[in-house]
């Protein structure tokens, strides 16, 4: 069983978001970058039914070269290879026509992504990537189990949950659940030492064209200072909620 | 050429997400001097809950083949019958995974999570959220199809009547790549992404059996329940109730957090609730800082007391 799982490299989720003073742009200085979270919950998923299954696990990133020590650290929490598609991420539309690409090459029976990636938060490539290997797509998945070709998945609905059986091959999207925050794997120093000599594969990209710009970004406007109510005056707070903010 | 919208339904059944999602749809119809077509697949619902928020058409996709869900055939159902070039969809789970398939089946832009009606139709440009709740984008499209999908809780399900009418679309899709073993879906419990008040607790509450005052006061104001993710982690309650950057986003009227910190992740999630109430026994509490209304104090105390005067104010 060959496993294709697609993180991104995104922003540690305690960074502060700045953009440039023009506004046109994320401002990445000082930033830490860390594997996307979500796509931590599908890796450590991967390496488990690596461990399980006798899967194989490559780990695939689309970006330039400063992504490499996330990737090294995909490998160092278990993935078998790397494959790192050598161009910018423009919009999930290129993102996942080089994901397809790779994938294609690679003929994968299972695909896993996290369910969005938590900076431009697009949550489309997963499907799109389904789509254009016209595979099968799970989205918000938070449990799953292979046997053989068959997929036995849950996926997390609208007030509920639904457990579906698929066949291979696959592509998911999913989030915690997938493993318990518990069971995410930690690089241990074997992991990190073997991670710099596994095969990290630089590939150019297809150059696909981008269909969505960022023409600009705006931070989150700050509130008004907080209205401290005494707690032997609870008659006020629900006052406020009424009458003020009329939200109760 | 009118403007389409995907009509969600939940077991035949429409949910706000659907009807958002047309007075979405109409706010873009207006700017255009169009109307709007909905496309929905196999309802039980009366389509005249479409026209009441301003679907002057429903395409009414009928197809024993779509009984369960697939993304991939539900985006082939709407790809034979929309042939428009603006669509919008909720970012519910089943819509915001069908919508991208479409996208790659038309060749159109995909914008998703999206709060404000456009800036503007030609080029399309509209305000999304991004960085999970740490800023806005203004996104534009380089094609001119373009495919939507509208933040819940943020544009607001407003009313807009129009006489309507309804077409049958018989379709043969097959499913057969999935098949649905069980299906669980509580229907007295509010759905958080839906719902216009949250209450939500933290590890302040020292313990799962603690949670039952909670429950109480969300009773009593109609909210649903959530929880930060500390709380999610530890198993006191499910991964589902987990709002925060990790979690999920969510924009309801009024959000009340009981002893929880305030930590940045967890604001991302939270911080697009119109008004938020913050208790914590911390004054430091750094939530205090993005609180409209704050008490500092046991919430042991406060909540049960809390429960009871809003009791009052409803007349209960």
């Amino acid at each position: 069983m060959k496993i294709l799982v697609c993180i991104s490299s995104v922003p540690d989720t305690t960074s502060k978001i700045n953009f440039t003073a023009d506004k046109s742009a994320f401002d990445k200085t000082g930033i830490q970058w860390v594997i996307n979270p979500l796509d931590e919950f599908a890796l450590s998923k991967a390496v488990k039914l690596q461990e399980s299954q006798g899967a194989t696990v490559t780990v695939v990133n689309v970006g330039d070269a400063t992504t490499e020590p996330v990737i090294r650290k995909a490998l160092a929490i278990g993935a078998n290879d790397a494959i790192r598609v050598n161009t910018e991420a423009k919009d999930s539309f290129s993102v996942a026509k080089e994901i397809a690409a790779v994938a294609q090459n690679g003929a994968y029976d299972l695909i896993i992504c996290g369910k969005e990636s938590l900076d431009y938060n697009g949550g489309a490539v997963p499907a799109m990537v389904a789509q254009l290997l016209n595979q099968p797509f799970i989205n918000a998945c938070v449990g799953l189990d292979v046997n053989g070709e068959e997929i036995s998945a849950i996926r997390e609905i609208e007030g509920g949950k639904e457990t579906v059986s698929v066949k291979l091959p696959l592509v998911i999207a999913g989030q915690k659940g997938l493993v318990e925050e518990k069971d995410l794997i930690i690089p241990n120093m074997r992991g990190i030492m073997s991670a710099r000599t596994k095969a990290l594969n630089v590939v150019e990209g297809t150059n696909s064209e981008s269909k969505v710009d960022s023409v600009s970004f705006d931070s989150v406007p700050a509130r008004a200072a907080v209205k401290l109510i005494s707690a032997d005056n609870l008659d006020e707070l629900v006052r406020l909620l009424h009458e003020e903010a009329k939200v109760i | 050429m009118a403007i389409f919208v995907y009509a969600e339904n939940i077991n035949g059944i429409y949910k706000k997400a659907a009807f958002e999602a047309i007075a979405y749809a109409k706010s873009i119809a207006d700017k255009a001097g169009d109307s709007v077509t909905a496309i929905t697949v196999n309802p039980t619902d009366s389509s005249d809950l479409l026209y009441k928020y301003g679907a002057e058409k429903v395409l009414n996709i009928k197809d024993e083949g779509l009984k369960n869900f697939s993304a991939k055939a539900f985006a082939e159902a709407v790809n034979q019958v929309f042939d428009g070039k603006i669509i919008v969809f909720p970012h519910t789970t089943d819509a915001s995974s069908v919508a991208p398939m479409l996208a790659i089946l038309k060749n159109y832009s995909l914008i998703t999570n999206v709060i404000e009606s456009p800036e503007s139709l030609s080029p399309f440009q509209v305000k999304r959220k991004a960085f999970s709740g740490k800023g806005f984008m203004h996104a534009k499209s380089e094609s001119e199809g373009v495919i939507v999908t509208v933040s819940q809780n943020s544009f607001g399900a407003k009313e807009n009547a129009v006489s309507g009418s309804e077409e049958v679309k018989n379709l043969t899709i097959s499913n057969d790549d999935t098949k649905v073993i069980s299906h669980e879906q509580s229907s007295g419990q509010l759905d958080l992404k839906e719902a216009e008040i949250v209450v939500s607790a933290g590890r302040g509450l020292k313990g799962a059996e603690n949670w039952g005052m909670v429950e109480d006061l969300a009773i009593v104001l109609g909210a649903a329940t959530a929880c930060s993710k500390p709380v999610s982690d530890i198993g006191w309650r499910p991964h589902s109730e987990h709002v925060g950057q990790t979690g999920k986003a969510i924009s309801p009227n009024l959000y009340v957090a009981v002893g929880i910190s305030g930590a940045i992740q967890h604001l991302a999630g939270v911080n697009s609730s119109k008004t938020i109430v913050v208790i914590n026994s911390d004054p430091e509490a750094p939530f205090f800082k993005s609180a409209d209304y704050g008490v500092v104090g046991d919430a042991f105390q406060i909540i049960p007391a809390l429960t009871e005067k809003i009791k009052a104010l409803k007349g209960h």
